[in-house]
């Protein structure tokens, strides 16, 4: 079997395997993984800068939320349908992430966080500023009326369910499909060495560009599918927490692999419900895991998998 | 209040929070310069600090003072052991590997501010100042009877945020004379500039390293225990100080022990300046978007030399 | 986290099973299947506070549902059932609010939802509630129920929400203390209610707001926002949350010195704080809303005073085990309330299992009048069925030698606004 084909039937087999839980998996955990595969897209996004292109950011939730109130204000105070709401979204997230590379890309390193977290922090503080109209930190609801996509009830469990895979599956192979095609190659050479990719004659900056481009606009399609799969928008999700959280899952689940993002996610998430079923203090627990998984796991769960298993994987 | 009476106390108030800010900041500019890691539980060690703070003070009982100066000694130590803990049993292990760090120290931050929750509990709880007086502070102006001095109302300041500017610089001239002047500061300096030469030349570098982690946490605390009587211990104080001494470490420029001390300054005073002109929210963004940019246009920091 | 009130059910489960068994015994077999199935008991989901900032709160809300549900077991519980509370972490964030939403609906197939606190909680979790037509009902004293915003599952029946408090307090304020306002107040949501509504209210007692002064959230220092207070302020309104309260307060006191002008706050600024703390002697003689006096007053109903003894909270509104552990006093009546509201509700409904839980919505909808009572002992209730909001008296005490005297009890109709929604229209 060549690799590609490997390759193809794991994520496709993912893909697959997904889809068909949705028939057989009990309401509670059918609902937390629409919600897992939402912030899985936002996890794939920040990879492909973070994983791949090896720039550290510290302000993706200010995508994700450029998407949310793309999509929620223009529902809410414009009268938009689903449709174009979305489209906003996903054209504010490509705006905000172009604006900033374009300042952030000066830098580099521990400069370049530090730039994006106080553009992320400035963000956030503007929701708050701009309260009429948002609502502020209480954030507004987006009634099921609204909700309303091309005649499909997006509150609705199944008909989320499967917009959420549908928004995870399309991201899932763009990133597949970005970092095994030239492009992808040569932003894992910039991650890796910078200068020699500048002298072999390419152009660094255009790269990294797209790069946050490309991982911001999928970070605002989270966030957008988000208040609407969900049917609320609120400033938490602009918040600083909110820009370390994806970074934590690529972390867990592999920094630079393909499937890190999801796996980080899901592990993320039922660490956090599971373990707050045993005791109150979960979170003691989720610190003891972190801890022991940068021991034992040190290039995530997917990354180790990778080391000691499939060395093919992307 | 007219203008510059207001420009006076706003920044007081903000040399308050630069000297404070300064104090957590130097720990961790000394961790990230030496150890070349980002401790995301830098922030935990300092409210360890002002919680150990309200632990000792309530514990003494009698005058505030004896409680407060008993914090000010404990709370380091305690806090420096904790983190010379943290450091041999995990930040060793993982080799100081920076991305790693930051997933093992967001862990360690989970389990300080869980155990924290389970034993001190939710609330903001205050501990007394040693002293503190509040002072009138006079302006002039110059009226028909030409320059005279008057006492604006509102225009005042406490004794013990005064003690807190002055602390802080004594305990800032200390770090610098031991990074400057001691042969543990010396070993440090050499295991900045190049840990694997340091290593060539017989320096414990393991043991630094496990050092400057535990100063830099019992600088954190030391600083919190100062500004304790001023705001309240509480579990999740550690965020914001976390957040703005990263910041001030990398405006300052990476590893600049002055520059450190200065981006503080730089941040606090044009935090407190910048709220005189604007409605305060829309200060907090344009101070915000401020730092943002000056990284934006000098990457290296105000005072760093290399490239970061 | 599931918590059984443990000894509580143990010794209620223990009479009422004693009990069923002996009725059984002169039952036909299929009624007794049948009393067997109810015997289940009702599961109330607890969406709690227990990390992140709502936490000193989400402490006290745990430890009044205790109190009433222990009571309510006591008594024998709810058509016959006991009570069972199924406690969940929301971390004090919207987004695991909602999912602690779905986990009381379909994992723990609890009947209810309630306990909620911070609006953003509330308004990020009632469009799950709404769509699992699970009945949510939040202890919040936000507007966003009363405003429309949400749907016809959610319900507030137990606090009064800001709007009405806020426009309550301007005819005292205007009357007593001032007609010149200065507003301190945090910038979001919570903080432009009072903005709006207390403006809008004080404006119509003849008076008006100098300036609004908004707090960017999570600030630690005050100071150098306070000269922007007027000179001719005669009256300082004052609200702010979060672990920052403390130092807001004693920095308003060291920034006044011995000038300060009236000053009027609500009680959100030093819930589960010591009005006798260090640096707070200024407060002496300024006034505060409160929802119920933390501390027992002179007039002391016998209810109070029985709720106060049921919770374990002393006469100056801390812990009986621990007198530096301050309740918020002036919101946790709000679950104490809302349970025995679930309470009525239920047996009204003849509720027996979620196939009911319409019929809950619509006899809660039928309430309107409820009297102050063991069931409601911070004071008499009116309930709007429509907008789902209930309405009662407001009290403002002044500090006086470090105990907060009551000064004002305002009347239920001070706190009525013309309806902005009419959830009864909403489908079932």
């Amino acid at each position: 079997m060549s690799e590609t084909q490997r390759i193809l039937i794991l994520h496709g087999g993912l893909l697959v395997l997904l889809f068909v839980l949705q028939f057989v998996l009990p309401a509670y955990h059918h609902g937390n993984l629409a919600r897992i595969m939402v912030l899985a897209t936002y996890a794939v996004g920040y990879n492909i800068l973070f994983g791949y292109t090896g720039l550290l950011s510290l302000g993706h939730a200010l995508f994700f939320a450029a998407g949310m109130y793309g999509m929620g204000l223009t529902i809410q105070h414009a009268g938009f349908t689903p449709a174009p709401a979305l489209l906003v979204g996903l054209v504010a997230g490509a705006l905000v992430s172009g604006a900033l590379a374009l300042l952030a890309l000066r830098t580099a390193g521990v400069a370049f966080m530090i730039v994006t977290l106080m553009f992320a922090q400035a963000g956030y503080l503007t929701i708050l500023y701009f309260g009429e109209y948002t609502r502020g930190d209480e954030g507004f609801v987006i009634q099921q009326a609204q909700r309303v996509l091309w005649g499909i009830d997006l509150s609705d469990p199944t008909n989320r369910y499967f917009a959420a895979w549908g928004l995870f599956g399309i991201c899932l192979l763009i990133s597949l499909w970005l970092v095994r095609a030239p492009f992808g190659r040569t932003l894992v050479a910039i991650r890796e060495n910078e200068e020699r990719v500048r002298m072999l004659g390419y152009d660094t900056f255009a790269h990294k560009l797209t790069a946050m481009v490309i991982s911001g606009t999928i970070a605002a399609a989270a966030g957008a599918f988000y208040g609407l799969l969900f049917g609320y928008a609120g400033a938490s999700f602009a918040s600083v927490q909110y820009s370390i959280f994806p970074l934590l899952w690529v972390l867990l689940g592999g920094a630079g692999t393909v499937l890190g993002p999801f796996v980080g996610t899901l592990f993320m998430f039922y660490l956090i419900d599971l373990s707050s079923g045993i005791t109150t203090a979960y979170m003691l627990i989720a610190g003891v895991v972190l801890v022991a998984l940068t021991l034992f796991a040190p290039q995530g769960l997917t990354g180790e998998l990778r080391r000691r298993v499939w060395r093919w994987l992307p | 209040m007219e203008l510059g009476p207001y420009i006076l106390l706003a920044s007081l108030e903000g040399s308050v929070t630069a000297a404070v800010l300064a104090l957590t900041a130097v720990g961790l500019s000394l961790v990230f310069g030496v150890m070349r890691v980002v401790n995301i539980a830098h922030g935990e060690f300092f409210m360890l600090g002002a919680v150990i703070a309200w632990y000792v003070a309530h514990a003494m009982g009698g005058h505030p003072a004896i409680g407060f100066v008993a914090a000010l000694v404990l709370a380091p130590l305690l806090v420096g052991a904790i983190a010379v803990a943290a450091d041999m049993t995990i930040l060793k292990r993982i080799d100081y590997d920076p991305e790693r760090t930051i997933v093992a120290t967001i862990g360690l931050l989970y389990i300080i501010q869980q155990l924290t929750l389970m034993t001190y509990g939710p609330e903001a709880r205050p501990v007394e100042a040693p002293f503190n007086q509040r002072i009138a502070l006079p302006w002039f102006e110059w009226g028909e009877k030409g320059f005279e001095f008057y006492f604006p109302w509102g225009l005042s300041t406490t004794t013990y945020k005064l003690a807190v500017i002055g602390a802080a610089a004594v305990v800032l001239c200390g770090v610098w004379a031991m990074m400057t002047r001691t042969r543990i500061g010396l070993l440090m300096r050499a295991t900045q500039a190049d840990r694997d030469m340091a290593l060539a030349f017989g320096i414990p570098v393991e043991r630094v390293y496990a050092l400057v982690f535990g100063i830099g946490a019992g600088l954190a605390a030391l600083a919190a225990v100062l500004i304790v009587p001023i705001q309240q211990a509480h579990y999740l104080m550690g965020a914001d100080p976390l957040l703005l001494s990263f910041i001030v470490v990398i405006i300052g420029g990476l590893g600049s022990l002055p520059g450190t001390v200065l981006a503080a300054v730089f941040i606090g005073l044009s935090d407190g300046i910048i709220s005189v002109f604007f409605s305060p929210t829309l200060a907090k963004i344009l101070a915000t978007l401020l730092v943002g940019l000056v990284l934006v246009f000098r990457p290296q920091g105000l005072f760093g030399t290399r490239t970061a | 986290m599931t918590k059984l009130i443990k000894d509580t059910t143990r010794r209620g489960a223990l009479k009422t099973m004693a009990g069923a068994a002996a009725g059984a015994a002169t039952m036909p077999l299929w009624a007794r299947f049948a009393q067997a199935q109810s015997s289940e008991p009702i599961k109330i989901g607890f969406q709690q506070h227990s990390t992140g900032i709502g936490a000193a709160y989400g402490r006290w809300y745990g430890r009044t549902t205790e109190a009433a549900v222990k009571l309510i077991n006591e008594n024998g519980g709810i058509n016959g059932r006991m009570v069972e509370i199924v406690a969940e972490d929301d971390g004090t964030d919207p987004k695991r609010g909602a999912e602690v939403v779905e986990k009381f609906a379909t994992q723990h197939n609890c009947d209810v939802g309630f306990g909620t606190l911070f609006s953003h909680v509330v308004i990020g979790s009632a469009p799950r509630a709404g769509e699992l037509k699970l009945p949510y009902f939040v202890v919040s004293e936000g507007h966003h129920v009363a405003s429309g915003m949400l749907n016809r599952y959610t319900l507030q029946p137990g606090i009064t929400d800001v709007k009405s408090q806020v426009q309550a307090m301007a005819p005292y304020v205007a009357e007593n203390l001032g007609k010149k306002v200065t507003m301190v107040f945090p910038d979001f949501a919570f903080g432009h209610d009072h903005r709006d509504f207390f403006t809008a209210a004080i404006e119509a007692q003849g008076g008006e707001v100098l300036e609004h002064i908004a707090i960017p959230p999570a600030e630690t220092s005050f100071t150098k926002y306070f000269p922007k207070i007027p000179r001719d302020t005669e009256v300082l309104y004052h609200v702010m949350v979060g672990p920052a309260v403390l130092t807001f307060v004693k920095e308003l006191g060291e920034f006044f010195g011995p000038s300060r002008p009236e000053m009027f706050g609500f009680i959100d600024s030093l819930e589960a704080v010591a009005i006798d703390s260090p640096g707070l002697e200024f407060l002496e003689g300024t006034y505060f809303w409160e929802g119920m006096p933390r501390h027992a007053q002179g007039d002391q109903s016998e209810h109070d005073k029985f709720y106060r003894a049921a919770v374990g909270v002393n006469e100056r509104g801390a812990s009986v085990s621990d007198p530096t552990d301050i309740s918020t006093y002036a919101h946790m009546f709000g679950c104490w309330e809302t349970l025995y509201v679930i309470k009525a509700g239920m047996e009204a409904a003849g509720y027996q299992g979620p196939g009911d839980r319409a019929a809950l919505i619509e006899a809660v909808e039928a309430m309107s009048d409820m009297p102050e009572s063991r069931a409601h002992p911070q004071g008499a209730k009116v309930f709007n069925g429509k907008t789902h909001q209930v309405f009662g008296h407001q009290y403002i005490s002044r500090v006086e030698g470090g105990k907060l005297v009551k000064v004002h009890t305002t009347s239920i109709e001070d706190t009525f606004y013309p309806d902005e929604v009419d959830y009864t229209t909403q489908p079932l």
